[in-house]
């Protein structure tokens, strides 16, 4: 039996996109493999590392676990959509300022983690921060500097706004 | 060696006179720069290789078998061939003449058996997860549909999954040659008369567990072909040595293979590998004439992807009652897994050389036998060998220590090489350039506040308080920056150790720099355009990095072994030095004056004395116009440069650890951690931190966390990142982490390697830490990873099936019980 495709809108970094899927493509397949925006990865697609992580109505979700039928209509924000045209973010910028990557492959998850988290809570503690990112792994950094770029990302936002 | 003093000299010269950079005055090495390679990474903006998507591509699914140890006695893909998408499918009972045997390119022994190694089984499987058949479709969904069509009969064989149990007679073999793989043996002094009437001898066994590398990319291979050429993209750390193995594989012409390694998330030597898919990928996509693609699932990868450590370590070490080692007697079981890939056999040997660690001694023996069972291959792993031996030599001084009474860091200091007496050369051979291990022990003690802790370590004993503090010493050092090419042949290696770059001055005066690393989260962009800012005087920005790629970079030897920096960075600074002399060669002749009169400052070259000179862009912009060049001058300013060092490197360092222990869940908490090193001379403090903070953070795994389990049927359990646990931040503490500086003396940059260096010291640190706050329960040691069930055994929870504790035996008693 072929399967059945459904017609999603999404609207992706602001963009309105539309895509054909079968019910059972995942969000982060859409994304990467049906839309292009391969700036998501897919480090376990068991919802365990994180490096698939999206903002979902500014909201982080593992885009793995997400069908992407699910998200119809929904408003989706990935790494390419952080910056303001030319100019990175400040999670974005504080990221390479404090070396919080290496590899740079669960770079995304994290970005789009800590984005979430700062705008939620723009000046975190220390405890606060360790447990924002802990749903994220990394394999490269050891989390010291990504810590330290997530306090650095707080020190930019509140000195530009 | 001429040549390398040369080379010294010439460092030594650009670091007085040349190496400023801009007219600012900044030297670029030894800076904080922030990484070139950053902003991509932060946007999106990479090309990983299952990014990769090409007009016709097809995809790749393998069945992987579901036994361990088992003769395929039928498989059918007709079913599945017949599914909607499907392209083709395939057994390996189709691929038998053409996929070939995935090579071992290191043959340690006469003895070794190298096995037939089909990347996909054809008769027999001999671990969970071997490819068994595989299905080509139009779509990665449809290709894992069709795999459940496909009907494999086996015929079920007894798992062999002891290391002990599979060397013992009669049992169940997994190649008909048996299960030893090979036996290395190596010795220096009279390791019978160090042991004979020592007043004292510590015996220890310990296990090394099984390790998954988990790269947080997973693995990825894309191959196409024109029909006549191929190319291989793959999250590889090795397009060279991949390029070479797979031209020999499979017979494809090397000249009609290009192998990409395009940004490759992180590899921790598990990507140092020339794995079954790779070449099966080819194999597909030179029978079909379509590109294919086939990305791992991680579940996938925890089972196929090359696996690390899993040894049995059986160390002696006899002492003087005063502490002094008289000599070391290793003798180790490693477990190679069902095959030997291509550097499986030679892991162990890399720690051969190490299990004396930083100390003198008299006598040194070490045996090594190589196992087959019926798991995943071991090989490469963050390390690789050297781990294993520092753990062991660390966790015997401990024990030593404790076992005289005496302080773990007095011991050391008894038996270390002192800073006077480098070049050292060590009971095991190797050559000890340079190291300080007392200044990077005394500013690690002051760091840590040693003496504090040890006296709130003895309050608490004194209070028999629950929660005891334990305080974890690793004085260790690696041999690193593999490697010089004749001793890698002495040791059987297939291939060299050397490292080539070439550099040429664009017409715009810009830079572009070809090295044979592959960086896949080092910063080597980053790094090289540092030491090229410096050599050339050229800015930061105006260098590019090229890699990765052997139609762009068609020389190397890749990353792995700590060797980036102090082989491939070599080699770049060497083909600057030769862009240099070609420079100043041209702008002698432009200013009229003998090159010997022409100096270069900051990126010019003038005539002593005088005002009037040439900018090393405008040298590059008459070379290009070639209108007024010196007789037989080639239009050029490039130069390519091969660097072999004439030694391995010594980075070394004294990591602390303390540790509190709940002793009544089991519980292991780190409270601090601090690692001074010394890498020698530091291009980029930054990078280097980063890859110490990492290292540190697998070595705790592997102390606390980390163990690929295989059941009593050879199932892997531990098959996700759910049951595989690498540490998220939450698991670990806060690093404090400095450096002392001795420069390597085997390479003009000083430079000694960092990337395996926090991984190698980190565990012996934690773990004789953990053991540390058992003593006063009579605990002398706690099986990694040091879990709060283990530890709780230990302690005799459950019945007490870990260890040999009985209960609390006070701190009195557990000192000074020296033989």
């Amino acid at each position: 039996m072929p399967e059945q495709a459904h017609e999603i809108t999404l609207v992706v970094n602001g963009t309105v996109r539309r895509a054909e899927v079968p019910g059972r493509r995942l969000l982060s397949d859409c994304l990467r493999h049906d839309l292009g925006l391969t700036g998501t990865h897919v480090g376990c697609e068991h919802g365990v590392c994180g490096c698939c992580t999206v903002l979902l109505d500014g909201e982080p979700v593992r885009s793995c676990l997400t069908f992407a039928v699910t998200v119809d209509g929904r408003e989706i924000t990935t790494v390419e959509g952080l910056a303001d045209g030319d100019r990175m973010s400040p999670v974005q910028r504080a990221f390479a300022e404090c070396h919080g990557l290496q590899c740079g492959f669960c770079t995304p998850g994290f970005l789009c983690t800590v984005t979430a988290l700062l705008r939620e809570n723009p000046a975190p503690t220390e405890e606060e921060v360790l447990e924002g990112v802990s749903g994220n792994l990394c394999r490269c950094t050891g989390y010291q500097n990504i810590l330290k770029a997530v306090h650095r990302a707080a020190e930019i936002m509140a000195e530009e706004s | 060696m001429t040549e390398q003093l040369d080379a010294g000299l010439v460092a030594r010269q650009i670091a007085e006179s040349d190496q400023l950079s801009d007219p600012s005055g900044v030297r670029e090495v030894g800076r904080a720069r922030r990484r070139k390679e950053d902003a991509r990474l932060v946007t999106g903006r990479t090309m990983w290789t299952d990014n990769i998507q090409l007009p016709g591509m097809l995809y790749v699914a393998f069945l992987r078998s579901p036994m361990a140890h088992a003769r395929i006695t039928r498989v059918d893909v007709s079913a599945a061939r017949v599914q909607p998408g499907v392209v083709a499918a395939y057994a390996g009972q189709d691929l038998a003449d053409e996929q070939g045997s995935l090579p071992c390119a290191w043959p340690v022994s006469e003895d070794v058996v190298i096995p037939d190694h089909p990347p996909m089984a054809v008769d027999t499987v001999r671990y969970v997860g071997e490819a068994v058949a595989c299905v080509v479709a139009t779509d990665r969904y449809k290709a894992a549909d069709a795999l459940e069509a496909i009907e494999v009969d086996y015929e079920p064989l007894e798992a062999v999954l002891d290391m002990t149990e599979a060397l013992a007679e009669g049992g169940p073999r997994v190649h008909e040659a048996g299960n030893q793989a090979f036996t290395w043996k190596f010795a220096g002094g009279d390791i019978e008369a160090a042991f004979r009437d020592a007043p004292v001898v510590i015996d220890r066994t310990y296990v090394q567990q099984r390790l998954i590398p988990t790269a947080m990319e997973p693995r990825a291979v894309v191959a196409t072909t024109d029909g006549d050429a191929f190319t291989l993209y793959s999250a590889t750390q090795i397009p060279h040595v991949l390029r070479v193995m797979l031209a020999l594989t499979t017979g494809i012409p090397e000249h009609r293979l290009r192998v990409v390694a395009p940004d490759v998330g992180g590899g921790f030597g598990s990507k140092l590998q020339v794995t079954a898919e790779e070449v099966l990928c080819l194999l597909l996509t030179r029978r079909l004439g379509k590109p294919v693609k086939w990305t791992e699932s991680r579940s996938e990868g925890n089972l196929t992807v090359h696996h690390g450590r899993d040894q049995l370590q059986r160390i002696s070490v006899a002492a003087e009652r005063d502490g002094r080692i008289r000599g070391v007697r290793v003798d180790l079981l490693a477990d190679m897994g069902a095959y030997l890939m291509l550097v499986t056999p030679g892991v162990p040997l890399l720690g051969a050389f190490m299990y004396n660690g930083i100390y003198k001694m008299d006598a040194y023996d070490f045996t090594c036998t190589g196992v087959f069972t019926t798991k995943m291959p071991t090989d490469a792993y963050r390390g690789a060998g050297r781990p294993e031996a520092t753990f062991a030599i660390e966790r015997a001084v401990d024990e030593l220590a404790h076992e005289l009474g005496l302080d773990p860091i007095e011991v050391r200091r008894r038996n270390w090489i002192t800073h006077q007496e480098f070049p050292y050369t060590t009971i095991a051979g190797l050559t000890y350039d340079s190291g300080n291990y007392e200044a990077a022990t005394d500013r690690a003690l002051a760091l840590f506040g040693y003496d504090k802790l040890r006296a709130e370590q003895a309050d608490r004993r004194d209070r028999r308080d629950p929660v005891q503090l334990g305080i974890g010493v690793s004085t260790y050092t690696e041999m690193c920056g593999l490697a010089p090419s004749r001793v890698l042949g002495s040791l059987s290696y297939g291939a060299g150790g050397w490292e080539h770059a070439a550099v040429r001055l664009l017409p715009t005066g810009k830079v572009e720099v070809v090295t044979g690393t592959s960086p896949h989260g080092q910063g080597h962009e980053t790094a090289w355009s540092q030491i090229v800012a410096d050599a050339l005087g050229v800015p930061f920005d105006d260098v590019s990095v090229l890699h990765g790629d052997t139609a762009v970079a068609p020389r190397g030897m890749d990353t792995y072994g700590s060797r980036s920096l102090v082989v491939g960075g070599v080699a770049v600074l060497r083909a600057c030095e030769k862009v240099k002399d070609k420079a100043r060669d041209l702008a002698a002749h432009l200013l009229e004056a003998a090159p010997g009169d022409v100096e270069f400052t900051a990126g010019e070259f003038r005539v002593r004395g005088t005002s009037e000179g040439r900018t090393i862009q405008e040298l590059a912009l008459a070379a290009f116009a070639a209108h007024d060049l010196p007789d037989g001058f080639e239009p050029r300013l490039d130069a390519d440069a091969t660097f072999d060092p004439e030694n391995f490197s010594f980075p070394h360092g004294t990591h602390l650890c303390a540790v509190e222990v709940d002793t009544e869940t089991g519980t292991a908490k780190i409270r601090s951690y601090v690692a001074v090193d010394d890498v020698g001379s530091v291009v980029n403090p930054l990078i280097v931190e980063g890859q110490v903070h990492g290292g540190i953070a697998q070595g705790i795994a592997q102390a606390l966390f980390e163990e690929a389990v295989y059941d009593s049927e050879g199932n892997l359990l531990t098959t996700t990142m759910a049951d595989y646990l690498i540490p998220s931040a939450a698991d670990l503490p806060e690093f404090v982490t400095d450096r002392t500086e001795t420069p390597a003396t085997s390479n003009p940059l000083g430079v000694k390697g960092v990337g395996e260096a926090g991984t190698i010291a980190s565990t012996p640190a934690v773990v004789n830490a953990v053991v540390d706050a058992l003593r006063p329960y009579g605990v002398h040691d706690v099986p990694m990873p040091c879990t709060p069930e283990r530890i709780w055994r230990v302690l005799g929870g459950g019945g007490g099936t870990g260890g040999s504790a009985t209960g609390w035996a006070g701190p009195t008693e557990s000192e000074g019980g020296a033989r």
